[in-house]
């Protein structure tokens, strides 16, 4: 049986999503979900614990050898993405069932549910696959449930919303496609480590060259990576809380890890990093997606919008430790992936509280929220503060890795960027702050308090996380530094 | 010869300059076109590209399909799995495709516009 966890993870939601087509009841479909996700969950952190103590998995799908058959293959890498997906997954699930009736005409509910355990196992496909056109294919499972679900949000811009990421999502996912195909027709095949090893006297030539350059245009997209960026904001701002929370702390990291295995495992460090402008190109990106997409934040209305658009930025910190490309640079991306899912998380969902109390997430419209839903509020500065960067918190822990990582290059001018842009989060972190505590809330508003229970305890295990991650390092920096050694060994 | 060769590499690619077309056409169609269904043609153009690219290297002159046939041991064959996987790509570019118009039914139900320009300026995205 436990043989069989790498299968078990990815088809067991499948095959619950198929059911829950059928149920559509939704009490039903929500137990179905949540045991589905609870046994993803620990399959995933049984075989993180395996992958960390006898190495890679590799599982053989149906029985076909690699690299023929299909092949699933678990490195630390993909454990840690396996167990934070499916996580996130569960958490948002006991969080979202008050905030889905709230939200979801009751019809509809079941194929939320049905498309929700379709996303999980896209996203968990993704990352668990070590096959170039499988991991097309869930990207597709993944990306057309997420559109689905974003459609779903009560407001019609939640539709154009959606259509507009249908259509970069599949420019995206095409490119990808496109790019994979090159590489295919030059190596004749499609397992990754295979191909890995079939591309290296090969890279220098035209097809691998545009292969590589479709696959980072199109996983860029994926990831909405400055200046592809385009779609994010309002994706986020529309759809159903509870799809943002999943949608911000999940779909964009495990393009990123794509982007890794791609950049590092597939074309090789001394490649991909070292002969080609692709560090270079990366860096400049990310750098201008940190200041815009704070600078843009400062400026909105509607809370759910300003930190989709804090997300664009803090997917910039994320790939910049990615083009920084030395070990503690890499540690900080890594670890930043986890810790600003755990502070994005948290963020969205406290946010879909104030969206389920109050009817809007309109910044005018909270003043004087501290005094009336002081749990909420508070949760609010934690993890705003852990964003900022405050000694003490995961956001801390990220930039001081990236910091190592630019002093590495003897890039000063960077470390004072990275200052710099913590200022620009105040800036429109503080404007929650300011509106919710300082003001008063207007004569004759009704009284309010705290969401329910479900959803502030989800969203407080998410805040303390931020906070518990930020003191006690040793689970996330020590997978990073296992993940980094084994990236930048095997290119090298 | 030059000419000759310069022929052959015209003629030789053709599935790749056609591969090439087909992207660039659907890009084209995707940036340009305001109305909503052109947009998702375009994007089905777009994709197409793809199932020619992964189609064309699939083939090889004289191949046969690959089956073992005992008595003729070392017939040359086409490899399937090209085939195959865009048997896969096709069924995605479906799906997408019905996702797609089916977004455009409910934005025409809701903003009683299929026009991108008049869906976008009819609300505030604040």
């Amino acid at each position: 049986m436990l043989d069989q966890l790498p299968a078990i993870v990815v088809a067991v939601p499948l095959i619950a999503a198929a059911v829950c087509a059928i149920v559509r009841q939704q009490t039903a479909c929500w137990l179905i979900a949540l045991v589905v996700c609870g046994v993803s969950t620990l399959g995933s952190i049984a075989m993180l614990a395996q992958v960390q103590d006898y190495g890679p998995i590799s599982y053989q799908m149906g029985g076909w050898a690699p690299p023929v058959g299909i092949e699933y293959r678990i490195d630390i890498l993909s454990g840690y993405l396996l167990v934070l997906v499916s996580l996130i997954a569960t958490a948002v699930l006991v969080y979202g069932r008050v905030s889905v009736q709230a939200e979801i005409k009751q019809s509809l509910r079941g194929w939320y549910y049905t498309m929700y355990l379709l996303c999980m196992c896209g996203l968990m496909g993704i990352v668990i696959t070590g096959d170039a056109f499988n991991a097309f294919v869930f990207m597709e499972i993944s990306s057309l449930s997420m559109y689905t679900l974003i459609a779903l949000g009560k407001d019609r811009r939640a539709l154009a919303a959606a259509y507009q990421y249908l259509i970069m999502g599949t420019i995206g996912a095409t490119m990808y496609v496109i790019g994979v195909g090159l590489l295919f027709t030059i190596t004749g095949t499609l397992n990754l480590v295979d191909m890995a090893e079939r591309l290296r006297p090969l890279l220098d030539t035209p097809a691998a060259i545009a292969g590589m350059a479709f696959i980072l245009v199109g996983l860029s997209l994926k990831i909405a990576l400055f200046p592809l960026h385009l779609w994010l904001p309002s994706a986020y701002a529309y759809a159903p809380s509870a799809v943002t929370a999943f949608l911000a702390a999940t779909a964009t990291k495990v393009a990123i890890y794509l982007l890794m295995r791609f950049l590092y495992s597939v074309f090789g460090f001394g490649f991909a990093i070292e002969q080609t402008p692709i560090p270079e190109v990366i860096l400049i990106l990310s750098l201008i997606a940190i200041f815009a997409g704070s600078f843009s934040a400062i400026f909105q209305e509607n809370v759910k919008r300003m930190l989709a658009y804090s997300s664009v930025a803090q997917i910039g910190y994320i790939t910049l430790g990615i083009a920084l490309a030395d070990a503690p640079g890499l540690v900080g991306s890594l670890v930043h992936i986890a810790n600003h899912a755990m502070m994005k998380g948290a963020l969205f969902m406290l946010i879909g509280g104030i969206a389920l109390q109050i009817g809007t997430v309109r910044l005018s419209d909270m003043a004087g929220l501290g005094k009336a839903m002081p749990l909420t509020m508070f949760g609010i500065v934690l993890a705003g503060f852990s964003m900022l960067g405050v000694p003490g918190t995961v956001g801390f822990v990220s930039k001081w890795y990236l910091s190592v990582g630019a002093l590495e290059n003897g890039w000063w001018w960077m470390v004072a960027l990275l200052m710099v842009s913590s200022l620009l989060v105040l800036a429109y972190i503080g404007r929650v702050i300011e509106v919710a505590f300082f003001r008063e809330r207007p004569a004759g508003a009704p009284a309010l308090k705290d969401p329910p229970k479900s959803m502030l305890i989800t969203s407080w295990v998410f805040v303390l996380a931020c906070i518990y991650l930020g003191i006690d390092t040793s689970f996330t920096v020590g997978v990073a530094e296992q993940i980094v050694s084994v990236l930048l060994g095997a290119g090298q | 010869m030059e000419g000759l060769n310069e022929l052959a590499f015209v003629i030789g690619g053709i599935n790749h300059w056609i591969t090439i077309f087909l992207i660039m056409a659907g890009l084209y169609i995707i940036v340009s076109r305001s109305n909503m269904i052109k947009k998702l043609v375009g994007l089905s153009i777009f994709q197409t590209s793809v199932y020619l690219l992964y189609v064309s290297p699939g083939k090889i002159l004289g191949g046969t399909a690959p089956i073992i046939i005992e008595d003729a041991p070392g017939q040359l064959y086409s490899n399937p799995l090209p085939h195959v996987l865009i048997l896969t790509a096709i069924v995605v570019g479906v799906a997408t495709l019905a996702l797609g118009l089916a977004l455009v039914v409910r934005i025409n139900e809701a903003y009683g516009s299929i026009e991108e320009d008049d869906v976008y300026t009819s609300v505030d995205w604040d």
